[in-house]
């Protein structure tokens, strides 16, 4: 990165006190922004440790109070008639099982569309791209009552059932793109040593893949524990409400009386999209340049 | 393409050769079996469902008793006599047309500064990715609320310049332009896309252009630009699509009616509501159909009009 700025210094005429300055300019001008967009984040986590009086008298600060303590937090887990634990329960047993079968159904195709041979592979291959492109509104009500038939709404399953069949085709064309990646001689050895293609999926093309797959993991989580619609059509028990669901009944219920309860589950909300984000950022951010994510 | 397959497989001398089937078999059937999950879910829960919802948007069905034949009657209602779904078309029509080239003009921005060799950029691109991992959650769209409010965050800025802010959600000529702000705040994963674009351009390409006597200005015009436009026309499309789709802001600031006066209600917030708060679901799959359709069409005009305007390399 730097050589390469270095070389362009070179051939450009621009004298080196003209760049020094171009380049503070640069970064009071990242600077600022950066503290702009992170700041409604920073005041949200000060006033979620605010106590109840100061939540709007404190005005714009984002520093601690002095007065900081854990009620809002306290009073926020209990707000709603069933404790905010049971929602994380909720929440964290959908994602994961969502991460189980995207990562599982999504490879299985991906490695069907990128290593095997079959007639009409093509065909099927573009149809899945179609499906990239689909409001999900034009399938909703059919699959909410084909769901409803099957007595299944009011559980997990019409959020989790269609991760295991793949339903997140973006995720196959994620995981063809990396699988076409690895070497075919691999493909060709295991095969001259009589494995399938069961054992060649298996044994070398998954073990081969762990970034990709943990890209793949770490989005469907997020995207699953941040679904707001489909808990919204498919879940009416306040017992298995995940997160998302919860806060908005919080919202409507005692939002206006408790804003300090809100915005500590706010935050809590937020804290495993924000672990994953500190974790496994470079693979976050190189799966969207490689492949243009939505989010 | 299948007996070509086949007969390259035909086993060593000295075994008996597999029948004509078999090896069809052995060479169709794993791909087939391998994809048995997409396949249930492609025609269980796509295919199927999309001619259902075809079906649908031709019935008046309330879900408890059987589809009832309308005809064209849904159709012919939301074009002629139905103003909230004007209002829901014109809503979702201004949130895309200014969410979209903002967005895109922010990330692009941000990316050009990044891409000058900036020391720490590692640490800016994370912070300004950090609000589109975020962005689509509850909890954000509650911050927003509270931001927007007339005791909110902007207000008490405009307070230390005496300025007294209306409630921004609560008004209809601004709320939308909140819901616009939310979407523009979430630039960080164009702008990733565009810093990868950036760098796939060759830097010799800059370096005879500069030694040509071409300022930066004219580089960005004539190199930059250009060879950015696959990147570019990938990101409006993808952010377009996804614009159409938005639910979650529009449902928590408004509360899930799209008011006030119908000023947020996005056209996926009226659907809802039509479905699974009226209970009309075939008004409801005539709606999802015309959405079909916009999204599809938009999709095909940029694609027709793509060679236009789009550099490839070849």
């Amino acid at each position: 990165m730097t050589t390469e700025a270095d070389r362009l210094t070179v051939v450009t005429t621009a004298s080196p006190t003209r760049k020094r300055v171009i380049s503070i300019v640069s970064h009071a001008l990242l600077i600022i922004a950066s503290i702009l967009m992170l700041y409604p984040l920073l005041w949200l986590l000060a006033a979620s440790f605010r106590p109840e009086n100061e939540i709007f008298t404190s005005g714009i600060s984002v520093l601690p109070s002095i007065n900081w303590n854990l009620e809002s937090y306290v009073r926020g887990w209990n707000g709603l008639r069933v404790s905010f634990g049971q929602l994380f329960l909720n929440s964290f047993i959908i994602s994961g099982l969502s991460v189980i079968g995207n990562v599982l159904a999504c490879s299985l195709a991906a490695y069907a569309f990128a290593r095997l041979e079959f007639a009409g592979r093509r065909f099927w291959f573009a149809m899945m791209l179609m499906t990239l492109m689909l409001p999900y509104q034009v399938t909703l009500i059919p699959q909410y009552v084909l769901f409803l038939n099957l007595g299944w709404v009011n559980t997990f399953l019409p959020l989790v059932v269609p991760k295991f069949l793949a339903a997140d085709a973006f995720f196959i064309f994620l995981m063809v793109q990396f699988f076409r990646g690895i070497p075919r001689e691999l493909d060709e050895a295991a095969r001259m040593d009589g494995a399938g293609p069961w054992r060649i999926y298996w044994k070398i093309i998954l073990p081969l893949s762990t970034p990709v797959l943990a890209t793949a993991a770490i989005f469907t989580f997020i995207w699953t524990w941040d679904d707001f619609f489909g808990p919204l059509i498919y879940l009416s028990d306040l017992r298995q409400y995940t997160v998302m669901l919860g806060l908005r009944t919080f919202v409507d219920s005692t939002g206006m009386s408790d804003y300090g309860g809100m915005f500590a589950m706010s935050v809590l909300a937020l804290v495993p999209i924000f672990a994953f984000f500190l974790f496994f950022q470079r693979l976050l951010i190189e799966g969207i340049a490689t492949t243009g994510m939505k989010r | 393409m299948a007996t070509q397959v086949d007969t390259s497989n035909t086993t060593p001398t000295g075994v008996a050769a597999p029948s004509y089937w078999r090896g069809v078999w052995d060479n169709h059937a794993p791909g087939y079996l391998f994809l048995l999950p997409w396949f249930i879910g492609f025609f269980g829960l796509t295919i199927g469902p999309i001619l259902t919802s075809l079906y649908l948007s031709f019935t008046h069905f309330d879900l408890l008793t059987a589809p009832r034949w309308a005809g064209v009657e849904n159709y012919v209602r939301m074009f002629t006599n139905d103003p909230k779904f004007a209002a829901s078309m014109r809503v979702t029509f201004i949130f895309v047309i200014f969410s979209v080239p903002l967005k895109l003009a922010f990330a692009l921005g941000v990316a050009l500064l990044l891409n000058r060799g900036m020391r720490g950029l590692p640490i800016y691109r994370a912070l300004f990715y950090l609000p589109s991992l975020l962005g689509a959650s509850v909890a954000i769209a509650i911050l927003w609320r509270q931001i927007f409010a007339g005791n909110g965050l902007v207000n008490q800025v405009l307070a230390n310049f005496g300025i007294i802010g209306p409630s921004w959600i609560s008004n209809p000529n601004t709320s939308l332009w909140t819901l616009i702000i939310l979407a523009i705040w979430q630039f960080g994963s164009p702008m990733i896309i565009f810093l990868a674009g950036l760098r796939q351009i060759p830097q010799d390409m800059y370096e005879a252009a500069s030694l040509d006597g071409a300022g930066k200005w004219r580089q960005f015009w004539k190199i930059t630009l250009p060879m950015l436009t696959p990147v570019v026309f990938f990101n409006a499309i993808i952010q377009t699509i996804e614009a159409f789709k938005s639910f979650t802001p529009s449902f928590i600031i408004s509360g899930g009616t799209g008011g006030p006066i119908n000023s947020t209600l996005f056209y996926t917030l009226y659907l809802y509501n039509e479905a699974f708060g009226f209970f009309r679901m075939g008004y409801a799959s005539a709606l999802a159909w015309v959405l079909l359709i916009i999204v599809a069409a938009f999709t095909a005009f940029s694609f027709l009009t793509s060679k236009f305007w789009v550099h490839y390399d070849d």
